[in-house]
């Protein structure tokens, strides 16, 4: 029988090869154990807060909030993070249950590489071998980021099956631990794949939502109207809203990778074009043909090119607790340069998907409502590619 | 009733694995007639998927040539009817949930079973997630082939207690490909299977030479190949069929030379 645990409404579960089970059993085991451990959560506390920067800042962001001229915009600045993303917060998580696990390696996927990077620094900090699975079209996208891995003692490879990009990486980090289970953990990057990594990564991640919710409570003495954040598989809005979902007056909004517009075949945009399947160990929203093959997805952003969704968002979307919305190329785009130029924060391309949505809601509200953006990490490495989506041709 | 069986029945049972579409379904056709005239007892008909996360590089391939092709899943339907107007060893279709899942299930299954398939081998629906499939496969006669894997230790007996066909017993870790060695304690495993089922057992994934083959038979009731099958395919396109018969003649003697 389905793990009832591993089920959000219809959706989660564990499709995945008999080979696997044993070590997501395994793996689930040992999440029930430490987390409810004293001496795993302060190990893990220490180094969110001496080691990433935790907590990270709620910034009232006044220029933007002036120049929209609605609702008060507070930025969650999870670029501030070390290693300049939220991926760090999951990652220390897993990284810190393998090893007690007695596991030697990590294995990952990575999209834009920020999951990559920060496994790498993981992998590094507590001794651990790395290998990171790419797509290769990404590592060309994101060059700096594999040479970040790299120095960090990790091994790149390049993914050349499929398109070329995050799912592809996903399937061969998935067919690597089907080779190798004894040492090594898959350090899965978002709130997808089969049960427990939805939780797992969710509850990691949830220190976003449980920050926001604190630290808005201190400065304005209320929980927020809407909180904004930006979807691929969906961890930092799964994040940023986990403490908010009892709350029902707060908005949830993820902002999906609409590409060139969800009218084209170039979208990543899952909630808007995609419909329920099983893939990747879960049954979730994905972009598929009528005969269930899965779509060549597209979106400036390597870290939202992917064609599911979370099956926690995909619950939220039909229980309409959250709603998701399509965000393009171009309007993403604006939106980083916006945010550059307003608040001098250039974030990365995915959260500027986020920005990009909150520019449209928050002129539309009353001035004492309060929107909280969750800027998931920082734009350094899509600088290069921006520039030549612009016309400029600079190579890093 | 389900005839499954009838395939294991003269002894161990040879079971060759063809990607549909790869190159083309005419070839499909032919390479599926040419294996049963030369001794194969059960063919596994892989509808492809973009994205088979249990495949490794050679079957990954066929896939895409498939998919290069234009074949579908009711083109697919289409050649197991042909296929049945003669052939009567049993068919068993080897793909991927969502396939199935976005076909819709009970239209799928359905239409297996009017087109005269006998099984469905699902390797990414493991024994908890059967329910998603079991209650249709069974109303219309399709019996759902559950797999073991080396790393199934406790699972194994529950697995093959509640297993429908036959079960698929999986020789290594990783996907699937052709390998030199096979050092998983085949015969510790097949030792438990007994315990907990009559079913017959056939061993899959890494299999390629008659040596091999005859290795897995002495253990199993069954050996499936389906990477160095393929690997015929890609070299001989549309000429494969006689390669395929050829290659299936030697490895069916040398899984019966196993039972004798």
């Amino acid at each position: 029988m389905s793990n009832p645990d591993g089920r959000f409404g219809p959706y989660g579960g564990q499709y995945v090869p008999e080979t696997l089970m044993n070590a997501l059993i395994e793996l689930e085991e040992a999440y029930r154990r430490y987390r409810e451990d004293a001496a795993f959560n302060a190990e893990l506390s220490y180094l969110f807060n001496e080691y990433a920067g935790r907590p990270s800042r709620l910034y009232y962001a006044a220029k933007m909030t002036r120049d929209l001229g609605g609702a008060k915009i507070y930025l969650k600045r999870e670029d501030l993070n070390h290693t300049g993303s939220h991926k760090i917060n999951n990652v220390l998580g897993q990284a810190l249950l393998a090893k007690k696990m007695g596991k030697t390696r990590l294995i990952a996927e990575t999209g834009a590489g920020q999951h990559g990077v920060a496994t790498a620094t993981a992998a590094a900090l507590l001794d651990m071998e790395c290998v990171v699975f790419m797509g290769e079209e990404d590592t060309v996208r994101q060059a700096l980021n594999v040479y970040r891995m790299r120095l960090l003692g990790a091994r790149v490879i390049a993914v050349r099956s499929g398109t070329g990009t995050l799912k592809d990486a996903v399937s061969e980090a998935m067919r690597e631990w089907t080779s190798r289970i004894q040492d090594t953990h898959y350090c899965l990057g978002s709130v997808m794949g089969p049960h427990p990594f939805p939780t797992i990564v969710r509850d990691f991640q949830a220190a976003i939502s449980r920050e926001i919710k604190a630290q808005l409570r201190e400065k304005e003495g209320r929980l927020p109207d809407a909180v904004i954040a930006c979807v691929g598989g969906g961890s930092n809005a799964m994040g940023s809203f986990y403490h908010f979902l009892k709350d029902e007056s707060v908005q949830l909004i993820g902002c999906e990778a609409a590409g060139r517009g969800i009218g084209t075949f170039e979208t990543a945009a899952t909630i808007s074009t995609g419909r329920v399947g099983i893939f990747h160990g879960m049954k979730s929203y994905f972009c598929q043909d009528a005969y269930g093959q899965i779509a060549p997805v597209y979106s400036i952003s390597a870290g939202l090119d992917y064609p599911g969704i979370g099956p926690e968002h995909a619950h939220l979307h039909d229980t309409g607790r959250a709603r998701y919305v399509p965000v393009t190329d171009d309007e993403a785009v604006d939106a980083f340069e916006y945010l550059s130029r307003t608040e001098g924060i250039v974030a990365a391309i995915e959260s500027a998907h986020a920005v990009a949505y909150a520019r449209k809601l928050a002129p539309s509200l009353a001035k004492d409502k309060i929107v909280v953006i969750t800027i998931s990490g920082r734009g350094d490495k899509d600088c290069a590619a921006i520039a030549r989506y612009r016309g400029e041709d600079i190579h890093e | 009733m389900n005839k499954i069986r009838n395939a294991f029945a003269d002894g161990k049972a040879f079971i060759p694995f063809i990607t549909c579409g790869d190159p083309d379904l005419e070839t499909t056709e032919r390479v599926v007639r040419a294996a049963v005239e030369n001794g194969a007892d059960l063919i596994e008909l892989g509808i492809p998927f973009s994205d088979p996360t249990a495949e490794g590089p050679v079957i990954q391939a066929a896939n895409v040539r498939a998919l290069a092709g234009g074949v579908t899943t009711d083109r697919i339907f289409d050649l197991v009817r042909s296929l049945r107007r003669d052939i009567t060893v049993p068919l068993v279709f080897m793909t991927y949930a969502n396939v199935v899942y976005s076909y819709g299930a009970e239209k799928f299954i359905r239409t297996a079973q009017e087109t005269g398939i006998d099984g469905l081998i699902l390797p990414d629906v493991p024994f908890e997630e059967r329910e998603e499939f079991l209650p249709l496969c069974r109303r219309y006669d399709i019996s759902l082939i559950s797999m073991i894997a080396p790393t199934s230790a406790q699972r194994i007996a529950q697995i093959a207690a509640a297993a429908e066909g036959f079960l698929y017993v999986v020789s290594s870790l990783g996907v699937t490909g052709v390998r030199s060695e096979i050092t998983t304690d085949l015969a510790a495993i097949l030792r438990v299977v007994r315990q907990h089922t009559t079913l017959p057992a056939a061993i899959g994934f890494g299999i390629s030479t008659p040596k091999q083959a005859e290795e897995m038979a002495a253990l199993a009731d069954g050996v499936i190949v389906g990477s160095a099958i393929i690997r015929l395919l890609e070299k001989h396109g549309p000429d494969a069929p006689r390669f395929v018969g050829e290659y299936v003649k030697a490895m069916k003697e040398a899984a019966v030379a196993a039972g004798q």
